[in-house]
């Protein structure tokens, strides 16, 4: 039989605010274990949490973002279990009235656009971390990571393929990086994924029976998880079987997913709300705030750059993947680049460098205007391209300008007409088969002179004033 | 007049003329503790050598003229306030070597205002009782007739202020838990409106009641006490934002034109004769100073006490979650053993019987399939319950009646029956769960020599009525002036 996947995700992302979400702690990763901690986010008997406003503002800017109703009065909850790296033994965390809900965010598939509901958007807690000591079997707990605030995005299970899931999650990674509110960093948990995944058959409207699959800390972890699911469900489902409700935790070394034990997820999290915290009250004019201050989101970005650019669907997606270097390439631009030029270089020399060295593109030696300088030496003519291209390697290697490199180099484009003259007709005297054939017509030998005039200038010729010396000298 | 029958007012006075030092009072005072406290028991924690370190500093900045309004007199704290460097165990063996690295937000602010600090005194474990019993460390008893308790769960707060052990104090009320034991001990108690005191360092029983007040021998001492501890704490999200008034101001107001209700649900079967006549004799005092009372109904003060034992179960059972052997307080950790194993060892040897008991209640009241039964019941009566004083103050001022049932019974009687014991609050809890304002005055004692208390209540950030009302009648009477026979 012919199935379909049903596919909901549950993202968490880390909000990039300097402090935690109920105490002044910093939320600074990778500090000795237990030194960013107080007595509030340790649980000590008698301390109260106070909202850090931070968290409410960037959640209402990612709500805004994925079109969500931002609610005008949403309620802290207490969510009960108990863990050692959970120092209250319960999480504070929003339940039945979230602070977003019903918003959208558009996902392009093999150039397909789909629309993929998201349910909710509410804020919570992070707990701490255990380290088992690998040499006894004893655990520590480093409460640093207690408290940080995190933000749960639920999807509605509009996503029918892996592919669909990667791209949702790589959208909606981009929105959040755009709003400056998370790092998107899935390998060190600051931007986690679960998911929720069951077959039906093609034409069926009810859903089957979903596993949660948990543990996934890469984008192809994502992917992997849910090809691997599918498959599993399917077999089942062919062999006439019933899939089993239960959490599934992925091991990317076997590339094999385990259901964990029944016990250890029949939780009853007891929820309530929160009585030291007053219902969460945003209005109106807090969320035309943070909509006037919303920067423009890549899809708004990737459209104007083709518009006002004049960029191609590639190059503008490539160009607008991050905000900091869409930045750079409209900086580039307005330094006098033609767009044109600017994204070839970026794209190829810049991008290609930045991977080599390991940097982003804030990190870059070269700076916009430096690359506008570069692009506007080799429109002058002073510089050829593969001069350009030497150049820019040092201007990358010692930050140096473009004009002082060039300088230093003794790369300046041989352009003095009279001198060119002298050399070709040297050549021409040389090589007068070659002088006869192209004025018999046989233009290839163009590049034969041009060539030779390259040779002994050492390549510093500028070869189209070479060409058209040439057409001149021999008569056009 | 000997040291420990003082007033906080005569004390101030006192110090203020340097008539006496705090290091004399203090060293006083400690000599008191020394003689009743192997028959009282109020304190948990006496803390001799900070209390004279703390009264020479108060001395020092009185002759510089830098004293504040408390500047000089002791006084011990009910354990369940954080008091930087001095353990604080709630009563709980689960924190019998607990010491808190920070002040509650009211004991920083007493701190501020000069008070010297004789030690904790005893309570239910985390403030769940009504009658010291279920302390970790054995009960208090009551000043008055030391077989009997002194109320709970500030039994040792009050029975210290009533004992002269401490010249004025703060306790805390979740469904009575000041003005029952005030009203058992003879002293005044005052439970302020919820968010008027900040919570912050107050461990938490069941943070939407939860809120401390002074306990003091007069109406006087508790406006004063009261001015210093309230006010907003930003460090406490449910602290209230509005101004304090000036206390004092009220104190001579009078009761002439108020209007008094007493309501008919406070006045039932099971209320002890001489506390009925005591109260009522109060009321006429009231009366005669020129209150007019006025007969009110409550109606669902019945289903209160069954809300109450829904809500504050439910909110402990989150809030005792983090006491699990793994950060600080007890730890039992045997050999070979899991981390369950060390969660439940932990918990059952660090709580008492009540304590356990009402974890599992609240824990039952919230598990799937029950929560709307009963939590999300007991928030539907307890509107119900709030909108019944609401309508009751669109006709009244303020309202009068009974503290308790009955005077203080005796230490063992109704230990081994939670219900009867629950029962003692059945006049109290309903203020807590509407966020009111109520105080226990002394009006009386019954025939074998018990204290009665009046308890007042208010609107919500109506202080000013109940200390306006609580001053004219101890202004008539001299309840308050007795002393128990110690």
């Amino acid at each position: 039989m012919e199935y379909e996947a049903v596919i909901g995700l549950e993202v968490h992302a880390q909000l990039l605010t300097e402090s935690k979400i109920f105490c002044g702690c910093s939320t600074k990763f990778g500090a000795p274990p237990n030194t960013h901690v107080c007595p509030v986010c340790l649980g000590m008997p008698g301390v109260l949490p106070v909202l850090n406003q931070k968290v409410v503002e960037f959640t209402i800017r990612a709500g805004l973002a994925t079109n969500c109703a931002i609610q005008p009065k949403s309620v802290w909850a207490r969510k009960n279990y108990f863990y050692p790296d959970l120092s209250k033994n319960y999480q504070i965390s929003q339940y039945e009235l979230p602070i977003c809900l019903d918003g959208w965010l558009d996902i392009e598939v093999e150039g397909e656009n789909r629309r993929i509901g998201i349910t909710r958007i509410h804020m919570e807690e992070d707990a701490g971390k255990l380290v088992h000591d690998p040499s006894q079997p004893v655990s520590y707990v480093d409460y640093n990571r207690t408290g940080v605030p995190l933000m749960e995005i639920v999807s509605e299970p509009d996503l029918r393929s892996p592919e669909e899931a990667g791209a949702y999650l790589r959208t909606l990674r981009d929105v959040l990086i755009y709003l400056e509110i998370c790092d998107g960093n899935m390998e060190e948990g600051s931007f986690r994924c679960d998911a929720n995944i069951s077959l039906r058959p093609v034409g069926q409207a009810e859903f089957g029976i979903r596993a949660e699959l948990k543990n996934m800390n890469s984008f192809r972890g994502v992917t992997k998880a849910l090809e691997y699911e599918i498959r599993r469900q399917r077999a089942i489902l062919d062999e006439g079987g019933k899939v089993v409700q239960e959490t599934r935790l992925w091991d990317a070394d076997q590339g094999k997913s385990f259901g964990m034990r029944g016990k250890e997820e029949a939780h009853d999290y007891r929820y309530l709300p929160d009585p030291d915290l007053p219902p969460l009250v945003v209005d109106e004019a807090w969320v035309e705030r943070v909509r006037s201050e919303l920067p423009e989101l890549p899809g708004a970005k990737r459209a104007r750059f083709m518009e006002a650019y004049g960029l191609n669907d590639y190059d503008a997606g490539v160009l607008t993947a991050g905000r900091p270097l869409a930045d750079y390439y409209e900086a580039v631009v307005a330094a006098g680049a033609p767009p044109k030029a600017a994204a070839n270089w970026m794209m190829t020399d810049l991008l290609g460098a930045l991977k080599a060295e390991g940097r982003e593109i804030g990190q870059a030696a070269v700076k916009p205007q430096g690359l506008a300088e570069l692009i506007a030496l080799i429109d002058s003519g002073a510089i050829s391209n593969k001069m350009a291209k030497e150049v820019f390697a040092e201007m990358m290697a010692t930050g140096k300008g473009a004009a002082k490199v060039v300088e230093e180099k003794g790369l300046t484009q041989v352009s003095d007409e009279g001198e060119l003259e002298g050399l070709l007709k040297e050549i021409f005297a040389a090589n007068p088969e070659e002088v006869e054939a192209f004025k018999g017509g046989k233009k290839k030998l163009m590049g034969f002179f041009v060539g030779q005039v390259m040779q002994k200038t050492k390549g510093q010729a500028n070869p189209k004033l070479v060409n058209q010396l040439v057409n001149k000298l021999l008569g056009e | 007049m000997e040291p420990h029958e003082l007033t906080l007012a005569q004390a101030l006075e006192l110090l203020a003329k340097k008539e006496v030092s705090s290091v004399e009072l203090t060293q006083a005072l400690l000599a008191r503790m020394e003689a009743t406290e192997p028959s009282v028991n109020a304190y948990l924690t006496t803390t001799p050598e900070l209390a004279l370190e703390q009264a020479q500093a108060a001395d020092q900045a009185r002759a510089k003229g830098e004293a504040g309004p408390l500047c000089g007199v002791p006084a011990g704290l009910k354990d369940v306030l954080c008091t930087q460097g001095v353990r604080t165990t709630c009563g709980s063996k689960i924190l019998e070597n607990f010491v808190p690295p920070f002040d509650a937000f009211l004991v920083a602010r007493l701190k501020q205002a000069g008070m010297v600090l004789l030690g904790k005194h005893n309570m239910d474990e985390f403030a769940m009782g009504s009658s010291t019993e279920n302390s970790g460390f054995g009960p208090s008893h009551n000043p008055w007739d030391l077989d009997a308790i002194p109320g709970g769960s500030s039994g040792g707060t009050a029975a210290s202020v009533a004992a002269g052990t401490s010249l004025f104090s703060v306790g805390t009320d979740t469904g009575g838990s000041i003005r029952q034991p005030a009203s058992h001990c003879g002293v005044v108690g005052m439970k302020p409106t919820y968010g008027r005191v900040s919570r912050f360092g107050l461990v938490a029983f069941a943070s939407s009641l939860d809120q401390a007040g002074p306990i003091t021998r007069t109406v006087a001492d508790a406006a004063a006490v009261l001015q210093v501890i309230a006010g907003h704490d930003p460090a406490d999200s449910t602290s209230a934002p509005q101004p304090v008034p000036d206390y004092s101001a009220a104190l001579g107001r009078g009761v002439k034109g108020l209007k008094l209700g007493v309501p008919a649900e406070f006045f039932v079967e099971g209320l002890d004769q001489e506390v009925e006549q005591s109260v009522k004799a109060a009321m006429a005092v009231l009366e005669q100073q020129g209150a007019e009372l006025v007969p009110i109904s409550l109606p669902h003060t019945d289903y209160a006490l069954a809300a109450y034992y829904i809500i504050a179960p439910a909110e402990a059972s989150s809030n005792l979650a983090r006491y699990d052997g793994v950060k600080y307080g007890m730890s039992v950790r045997r050999e070979e053993a899991g981390l369950l194993d060390m969660y439940l060892d932990s918990r059952s040897q660090g709580f008492g019987d009540e304590v356990i008991r009402r974890i599992m209640l609240g824990t039952y009241a919230l598990s799937a399939g029950y929560y709307d039964a009963y939590y999300g019941k007991a928030g539907q009566v307890r509107t119900l319950i709030r909108r019944d004083f609401d309508q009751a103050f669109e006709q009244v001022d303020a309202i009068v009646g009974p503290v308790t049932p009955s005077p203080a019974f005796g230490l063992g009687q109704k230990v081994d029956d939670p219900l009867q014991m629950y029962l003692s609050d059945v006049f109290t809890l309903s203020t807590n769960l509407a966020g009111l304002p109520g105080m226990s005055v002394p009006c009386g004692f019954s025939a074998k020599g018990l204290p009665i208390g009046l308890q007042i209540i208010a609107p919500h950030f109506a202080e000013e009525t109940i200390l306006a009302v609580g001053a004219a009648y101890q202004e008539a009477t001299d309840h308050h002036h007795k002393r128990p026979p110690l």
